[in-house]
């Protein structure tokens, strides 16, 4: 980045006077760094719609916001060909800062100070990104929990998959499909991973089957010289049925019982 | 100092109208005399027979004692706490004797003299009156105090860190709102910080719960709604104060904060004859981004509280399905000081 060039920078946060805090400060800053504010976001999901229309250097990103937080936003990412650098803020938040510290990644406090901001803007570019991995793991550790969304390329486009809306997942070969009501979409992830980022929501049918847990109506044997499965799993919205290994029988029909 | 006669648990001489007082002598005596029971029973067989026989024995004179402490309450406690405690013993003996006396056909019928039933009696009570007295000593005034005001002094920081981000927003585009805002955020720490024996009127707690909520809706805007249903005649009760704000940050963080289209804030305050309700809902069902985390302090922190300030007479209930989360507080209407 020489000096004369503007810093593009899209600030994400779902309150709006903390948006605007930022944007003040920058507007100060402007004789030492010049910037420009090219968007605001309420959450990551409309932070990564405006990535798809617009350049950006710099994401200011708020760490825990509803829809989908900056974490997550983060590691989706990775994929973009020219991704922008993120500078996470938070104000007060005793899991993201400890695993942030953890992790040697870099946060902004907030009430944000104006030179605060200006060195953590000088060296966002020097820093490598943390990878997808370490940010999975650090957005579980701060929300107890999962992503909000999987993410699906398509033809150069990034498409966002919701968890919830997700029936089962299927491994085909080098691939995961993710099957929805409407459709199917390929993912990056693999089934073991997934397995383990949602415990709480997918339970394994068979080696390349995860199924939600709320989805499945029913199971029955399957034939004795059925050589594919030891049983079959219904679902209540598809008329797919999934294969059931043999050692996830007993699992599988606890949970419908439970 | 006024405020220590707020506390159930702090007097020596405890409240004889307060529920939890009464349970607990009319539990106590009844212990007692089944341990007497028991070491006048030859063998372990008779016992249940000894434990009703003392029972028949003791209920009369016990539940008349009470009654009477109850009506002499307020004179037993204008006395030194020594003599309080001798008239206390008196009135026992005193009742029994006399039951004894008046019943005595029914008394020689079991084979007890009367003078054996007196003396007993005032053991029993003497015990019991010991037993208050170190529960006294346990909750002293002092430690019931500290504990409140440092139970009280919790607003979350998330809260102040973000409104004070807010208020530093608003200082240059809009410097009267900013101004607003911070005398609202002053208030609510005066109150935070205030003294937690004093007692405060629903009015007064409501006009610090709008304040609190006016902060959090400069942050969260449209998303943050709330429902009042307040019934005016329980805005004169008397309540310890920060009953509903803590709530009501509950109600926000969990139920508000977490879901991008927000929700409605729902607040209900009863008042019938003798109970007033306090209500708070919110939505729940945010997905998978949620602030785990500390919920349980929150409501553990009130429920202690309550304790302090109603013994057994108080009490705090949770409804909750998936999509809704409701506390409600049940607290005994017209409680005047003793």
């Amino acid at each position: 980045m020489s000096p004369e060039t503007v810093l593009k920078v899209l600030i994400v946060d779902d309150e709006p006077l903390a948006r605007e805090r930022l944007r003040t400060l920058l507007g100060d800053l402007a004789v030492q760094l010049p910037s420009t504010v090219v968007g605001e976001a309420a959450n990551g999901l409309q932070a990564l719609a405006v990535l798809r229309e617009q350049a950006v250097d710099v994401i200011l990103a708020d760490i825990r916001m509803p829809g989908m937080d900056g974490i997550e936003l983060a590691g989706h990412l990775g994929s973009m060909p020219k991704p922008p650098a993120v500078i996470f803020t938070t104000a007060y938040d005793n899991y993201a800062v400890q695993a942030f510290d953890l992790n040697a990644l870099d946060y902004l406090l907030k009430p944000v100070r104006a030179q605060r901001l200006l060195t953590a803007l000088q060296k966002v570019r020097q820093s490598p990104p943390p990878s997808a991995a370490l940010l999975g793991e650090i957005g579980q550790q701060v929300r107890g929990g999962g992503r909000s969304h999987l993410a699906c390329h398509e033809r150069g486009r990034l498409l966002l998959v919701p968890v919830p809306e997700i029936l089962y997942l299927k491994a085909d070969l080098k691939y995961v499909v993710a099957h929805t009501r409407e459709r199917d979409y390929l993912l990056d992830d693999t089934l073991t991973h997934l397995e383990a980022e949602f415990p709480e929501r997918f339970i394994r049918l068979h080696r390349a089957v995860l199924v939600a847990r709320d989805a499945l109506a029913g199971v029955e044997r399957a034939a004795d010289d059925d050589a594919e499965a030891y049983g079959w799993a219904l679902l209540r919205d598809l008329p797919d049925r999934l294969p059931i290994s043999r050692r996830q029988w007993g699992p599988v029909k606890a949970v419908l019982q439970g | 100092m006024a405020s220590i006669r707020h506390f159930p648990a702090t007097h020596p001489l405890p409240d004889w109208r307060n529920l939890g007082v009464m349970l607990r002598a009319l539990l106590g005596i009844n212990l007692l005399a089944a341990l007497g029971a028991l070491m006048s029973a030859p063998a372990l067989a008779d016992w249940p027979a000894r434990c009703l026989e003392a029972a028949a024995l003791v209920e009369p004179a016990l539940l008349l004692t009470l009654a009477l402490l109850y009506l002499v309450r307020d004179l037993l406690r204008r006395l030194p706490v020594r003599l309080g405690q001798a008239s206390v013993l008196l009135l026992a003996g005193g009742v029994t004797g006399g039951l004894a006396l008046v019943a005595v056909d029914f008394y020689w019928l079991f084979g007890h003299a009367v003078s054996r039933m007196v003396v007993l009696a005032m053991l029993m009570s003497a015990c019991l009156l010991g037993y208050f007295e170190l529960r006294a000593r346990v909750f002293s005034p002092a430690q019931t105090e500290a504990r409140l005001a440092a139970l009280n002094a919790r607003i979350r920081p998330h809260f102040l860190f973000n409104s004070l981000n807010a208020v530093l927003s608003l200082i240059r585009a809009r410097p009267q709102q900013a101004e607003a805002a911070l005398e609202s955020l002053s208030d609510l720490f005066r109150a935070a910080m205030g003294d937690p024996a004093a007692r405060v009127t629903v009015a007064d707690e409501v006009a610090l719960s709008r304040q609190y909520l006016e902060l959090e809706h400069l942050r969260l805007g449209e998303r943050l709604t709330v429902d009042w249903q307040i019934d005016p005649d329980s805005l004169c009760q008397e309540i310890p104060p920060l009953m509903l704000q803590p709530l009501l940050e509950n109600a926000v963080y969990h139920g508000i904060e977490p879901r991008p289209e927000g929700g409605v804030v729902s607040v209900r305050i009863t008042a019938d004859r003798d109970q007033l309700q306090l209500a708070i809902a919110n939505p729940l069902g945010a997905g998978p981004v949620g602030h785990a985390p500390g919920n349980q302090m929150a409501l553990a922190n009130i429920r202690e509280r309550l304790a302090l300030y109603y013994d057994l007479e108080a009490r705090l209930e949770i409804d909750q399905d998936d999509q809704h989360y409701e506390v409600r507080i049940y607290l005994p209407c017209h409680r005047k000081p003793y």
